[in-house]
């Protein structure tokens, strides 16, 4: 492991840009399942 | 053999930014799978899909394409480190690490055919796992060091994606669907053995069998020319069987047409023959590259005109837009 403290300027950015990232693909695959499950549910239910 | 090389020892290691993960999945490649399966979902009928559904499939087909990509990165990063062409990835330029491209591929993989058989269907799933498991075993690990033949073979997983398209919009994949695969298949061994005759150096380099440094750049030429042959009346059948129309019957004439012609220039000419090296300030790339080599250059960029020209014709021809014109006349 590396000390954080050595860190550069770039290599912050780098990670901050990394974990924004991955929050946005976190964010996208719940909404994905969301959005699939209300479609699925809706498809199910009979009309009155 | 190749020689293994360990880059992150070789080379410096910087920090990897979101662009590099991204660079893992070959957007390029990636763009081409999609369109293709798009295609194949049109074909099939896709109108009557929900749409959120629809998106759904497309974004798994695209996940699952950038999974292989990942998995064949993750693999291939000793021979990538040995060509030209490749040495500035992410993993041999030692900005990503083997193992977490290994791990984005695995992750992708197994999500996207999950949720295209939850969201969608499991037969859409089940040819988009063979489709991955195709690429990264049988193309990656096993043929792609072993055989000339490994773009031949390998290019089924290339191949699939139109009719995973077709099974996700309708559950099924006719003969049609297989058409347009059996199509990307013949397709397959002109477009990469062009690009392979001008740059069999980086292959001969990295032990990579492709086919003109096993059987030469007179076979390949001769090879390819026989694989347009077939090609050129294959593309035509779709418009024989009910899937294409008056545009795509006169694309698929002309452009068969002019690859067949740009392949017959290929076979007649010395691309890929043995030439005196570049000067050391001048590099080939993609495009650029010397004249003797031109007309393997030109049928690798008018093969991708041509697939691109099918496909399209498929999609017009399969719009909302000209089914109204058609109840217009």
């Amino acid at each position: 492991m590396s000390d954080p403290n050595d860190e550069t300027a770039a290599a912050a950015r780098a990670r901050r840009g990394r974990n924004v990232a991955l929050a946005v693909a976190l964010f996208a695959f719940v909404a994905i399942i969301f959005v699939v499950t209300i479609v699925k549910l809706s498809g199910n239910v009979p009309a009155h | 053999m190749t020689t293994p090389v360990q880059p992150a020892v070789l080379l410096p290691r910087e920090a990897a930014r979101w662009q590099d993960y991204v660079s893992l999945l070959k957007p390029r490649v990636m763009s081409l799978v999609v369109f293709t399966a798009l295609t194949g979902m049109v074909c099939a009928g896709a109108g009557a899909m929900n749409p959120i559904l629809a998106a759904v499939a497309v974004l798994c087909i695209a996940a699952g394409a950038g999974g292989s990509a990942a998995l064949n990165m993750a693999y291939d990063a000793d021979i990538d480190a040995l060509m030209r062409r490749t040495r500035h990835r992410a993993i041999p330029a030692g900005r990503v690490q083997a193992a977490d491209a290994l791990a984005l591929g695995i992750v992708l993989s197994l999500f996207s055919v999950g949720i295209m058989g939850l969201a969608v269907g499991w037969l859409a799933a089940g040819l988009l796992a063979f489709t991955i498991l195709f690429y990264a075993v049988v193309y990656t690990l096993w043929l792609k060091r072993r055989t000339p033949q490994n773009i031949v073979i390998g290019g089924l997983a290339g191949a699939l994606p139109p009719a995973v398209g077709w099974a996700a919009a309708s559950g099924h994949a006719p003969l049609n669907a297989w058409l347009l695969v059996a199509i990307v298949f013949f397709w397959t061994p002109p477009h990469f053995w062009a690009l392979s005759l001008y740059t069999s150096g980086d292959y001969a380099q990295a032990g990579v069998p492709m086919m003109p440094v096993v059987r030469g750049a007179a076979s390949t030429r001769r090879q390819i020319l026989a694989y347009t042959l077939v090609l050129a009346p294959l593309g035509l059948t779709p418009a024989f069987t009910g899937l294409g129309g008056p545009i795509y019957l006169a694309v698929a004439a002309v452009g068969g047409l002019a690859l067949v012609a740009l392949a017959a220039r290929l076979a007649l000419s010395h691309a890929g023959d043995p030439a005196p090296p570049l000067p050391t300030d001048r590099r080939e790339g993609l495009y650029d590259v010397r004249i003797a080599a031109r007309p393997a250059r030109d049928l690798f960029a008018g093969s991708l005109f041509y697939l691109f020209g099918l496909f399209a014709a498929l999609l017009v021809e399969h719009t909302p837009l000209m089914a109204w014109l058609g109840q217009g006349r």
